[in-house]
């Protein structure tokens, strides 16, 4: 009990006081309301276990949305990137920050009703200080850390249940992602692809925190997939998981996306190097990788496949296929069928301009490379996308009633690596990349922007429309029946809904920061709401220093958290 | 501070069942700091900060394992990590990756005279931990002479005590003062500045 005090405190600033008079009783989050999320309410990263970011809720739409007005604002009293999702459940509202601070908050008032914040040892590297958001299962609240614990949590009270080392910090594993739950299970994965780690999903029981399975990412010798690592590069390959997985409850099937093989230079591990840059099905019960899909093999541009697929049925050739859709950060659009057994390639097509693959398979997927465009130890190369890719984290959405996909996307920007040879060092940087001039990234001539929110229609496999921002998109993305789009991500710190059959901005907000936080919608009483939090930071603001240095410019994007709520006055 | 909390991890997996009483709870929520684990109190020599009188061992490169000394660098190179010894009892403060620093060599009349006397004929060590995030500063702006951190482009001015001169880092990189000791780079006094990221509450 004393050990819990060393490593977070619980403030109850106004537990019992003013939060709780307001706030109706704790409605727990069974697992048939994970199933079928009421749309009153926001219960997991992406709403729903088909990661749609969509919303059936239609009360703003296209025709009242100019009349949206802060309702009430928060501030997180942190720096860094506030990429979490506030997550509402009938009137409770828990968002997680940078630095590991949970707000438990009335949703209706704005008021504080506890506040965890985790004690984070002194010795410990952040290279991506930011937190995605907490997943809630019945009286409970889960948060992965960044220095790889899961922690439990009483929803109603913040006081901790449990909590357990998922990995060794120190060894440059940590968490940024939102768990999943399912199957009474509370499943996670690690990050610290440039430290040297060999990634992998664990699942731990949701009331006893005992561990369920641990499943890696890169098989170990003998087992299927180890003969596309030569040696020991297994044990030090990456390919990490750090965000949220789809589930599709009938397959009982996890499918996750994993990130790219480290060293990032390929030639440093000679083979596919399964199973980086992928999508993995995992039982969620046994944890067994039933199949898989390699979006591409050896990668050598930092391009992580770490977004799940979206679940999306779809079109083809008059034929309903049961599938799924990925944005990739290798700048290709992927269409893939999904069965018990198999992930099956359906088709593929770039949706940025992508100058390294030269074809793809039409039966596999498999793509060829152009080898004058992959960096390797002591050879310098260009590429385009950059490593950033044409879709980094922030996630796509979906709305299945009017079958568009909405892409927050990056053109125009490309990178330049050269790989340096780099021993491993247990927790210490990984890498090995050589120096670039301008910091091996530079935009593309004759070009006009960069960022692009855009709109695909998954039954035709074309694009409907593209809105095109000068500044960089680093924004996630939320769709309604209002026919709207809600995002932020450029560097002017505005939030704006777009019209989701034109990419119009309808209606937009200055914040105090720039957006990449996960926005949201849900109703109180019958109102419909959305809010997201303002926080520029991580990988937003280091693309912002290259472009300043690529445009000879300084622009300044302030930083600090706030969460914001919206809504149309009454 | 630091050690302890790798120390935690002795019992990696293990699950802590801390359902505390709320009021205890309402207590811990009374206090207005975050308490320092016991077993801080008590270091183990290689986890303790370089101390007066440690010499520095190159930790990379072809000196590796070797005593530092200024002729085995030379003028303005890339800066190599580099851990403190005690010549007495021959521990190696490998204990924390906060004792790293990176060191490198330097015109002495260059820098800005308040730093200067922190230099052992040109040899200066910087800590090699980042005030921002606390990731290596590891990278190398070889025309700017800055060092470079390659989490979140935090640069820092080696001729100018560590100042932040782009990047969020909010704090110039803590100085090792060094003095030579018979031709062998020693520490002459601990860490000027604090070491590692600051985090907020």
């Amino acid at each position: 009990m004393f050990n819990r005090i060393t490593t977070s405190i619980v403030f109850l600033l106004c537990s019992g006081f003013l939060g709780a008079q307001s706030l109706p009783p704790y409605n727990p989050v069974t697992a048939e309301r994970l199933l079928n999320p009421e749309e009153s309410n926001w219960l997991m990263y992406r709403g729903s276990y088909d990661s749609h970011g969509f919303s059936t809720l239609e009360q703003i739409n296209r025709d009242n949305v100019k009349g949206l007005v802060p309702v009430w604002s928060f501030s997180t009293g942190l720096r860094e990137g506030h990429q979490a999702p506030p997550i509402v459940n009938d009137g409770y509202m828990y968002v997680s920050t940078p630095q590991n601070h949970i707000l438990a908050i009335n949703a209706r008032t704005g008021d504080l009703i506890w506040r965890y914040i985790r004690y984070l040892p002194d010795d410990l590297q952040q290279f991506h200080p930011t937190n995605r958001g907490v997943a809630l299962f019945e009286d409970r609240v889960y948060l992965a850390t960044v220095d790889a614990y899961l922690v439990s949590l009483d929803a109603l009270t913040g006081e901790v249940i449990w909590e357990v080392a998922v990995e060794d910090y120190y060894n440059g594993y940590y968490m940024t992602m939102a768990p999943l739950v399912a199957d009474g299970k509370v499943m996670v994965g690690v990050s610290g692809g440039e430290l040297g780690i060999r990634g992998f999903v664990a699942a731990y029981d949701a009331m006893s925190g005992e561990q369920a399975w641990k499943t890696f990412t890169i098989p170990a010798p003998g087992e299927p997939g180890s003969e596309s690592w030569p040696g020991d590069t297994w044990k030090t390959g990456g390919v990490p998981v750090w965000l949220t997985g789809s589930f599709d409850p009938e397959l009982n099937l996890a499918y996750w996306g994993t990130g790219n093989g480290g060293p990032w230079m390929g030639d440093t591990r000679p083979g596919d190097n399964l199973y980086s840059s992928s999508v993995i099905a995992l039982d969620v019960t046994t944890g067994e990788l039933k199949n898989h899909h390699q979006y591409h093999w050896n990668d050598s541009w930092d391009w992580d496949e770490v977004s799940a697929p979206l679940l999306i049925d779809f079109e083809r050739d008059g034929n309903t296929v049961n599938g799924m859709v990925h944005p990739g950060r290798n700048g290709y659009l992927w269409f893939l069928e999904r069965e018990a057994d198999a992930i099956n390639f359906v088709d593929a097509n770039p949706y940025v301009y992508q100058d390294v693959f030269t074809s793809i398979d039409a039966v596999t997927g498999r793509p060829e490379y152009d080898m004058s465009k992959k960096p390797g130890t002591g050879y310098e190369a260009s590429f385009c996308p950059s490593l950033w890719g044409g879709k980094d984290w922030p996630p796509a959405a979906f709305n299945p009633e009017s079958r568009l996909l909405f892409i927050p996307a990056n053109d125009n920007v490309c990178s330049t690596m050269v790989g340096e040879e780099i021993q491993y060092s247990p927790g210490r940087s990984y890498i090995g990349r050589g120096t670039s001039e301008n910091g091996g990234f530079f935009v593309r001539p004759g070009t006009n922007h960069v960022g692009e929110l855009q709109a695909w229609n998954v039954d035709t496999g074309e694009r409907v429309w593209t809105t095109t921002f000068e500044s960089q998109n680093w924004g996630p993305v939320l769709a309604t029946a209002g026919d709207l789009i809600f995002m932020g991500g450029t560097n002017d710190r505005y939030f704006c809904a777009f019209d989701a059959d034109t990419g119009e901005i309808l209606w937009q907000q200055r914040t105090n920061s720039g957006i990449t936080g996960v926005p949201v919608t849900y109703t109180l009483d019958g109102k419909q709401y959305v809010a997201v939090q303002s926080g520029w930071g991580v990988d937003a603001q280091r693309e912002q220093n290259l472009l300043n240095m690529a445009k000879g410019e300084q622009h300044y994007v302030p930083q600090g958290g706030v969460i914001w709520v919206f809504a149309l006055p009454d | 501070m630091t050690g302890s909390n790798k120390e935690d991890l002795a019992g990696k997996g293990e699950i802590k069942n801390t359902r505390l009483s709320r009021r205890t709870i309402f207590k811990m929520g009374l206090v207005t700091g975050v308490a320092v684990p016991m077993s801080a109190l008590g270091q183990p020599p290689a986890r303790m900060r370089p101390q007066p009188g440690d010499q520095l061992v190159f930790e990379e490169g072809p000196n590796q394992d070797a005593l530092v000394r200024p002729e085995l660098l030379s003028l303005e190179q890339r800066p190599v990590s580099a851990m403190a010894r005690d010549p007495s009892t021959g521990v190696l403060r490998d204990g924390s990756r906060l004792n790293r620093v990176m060191i490198t060599r330097i015109n002495t009349e260059k820098m800005s005279q308040r730093y200067q006397s922190n230099a052992a004929d040109g040899v200066i060590a910087y800590s090699a931990v980042c005030t921002h995030t606390g990731c290596d500063v590891i990278n190398w702006d070889e025309g700017r002479l800055r060092m470079a951190c390659p989490c979140h482009e935090s640069q820092f001015d080696i001729y100018d005590g560590g100042k932040v001169v782009g990047g969020p880092a909010p704090r110039p990189l803590a100085m090792l003062p060094l003095e030579l000791v018979e031709g062998i780079v020693t520490v002459a006094a601990e860490f000027r500045g604090r070491v590692g990221f600051t985090q907020q509450f």
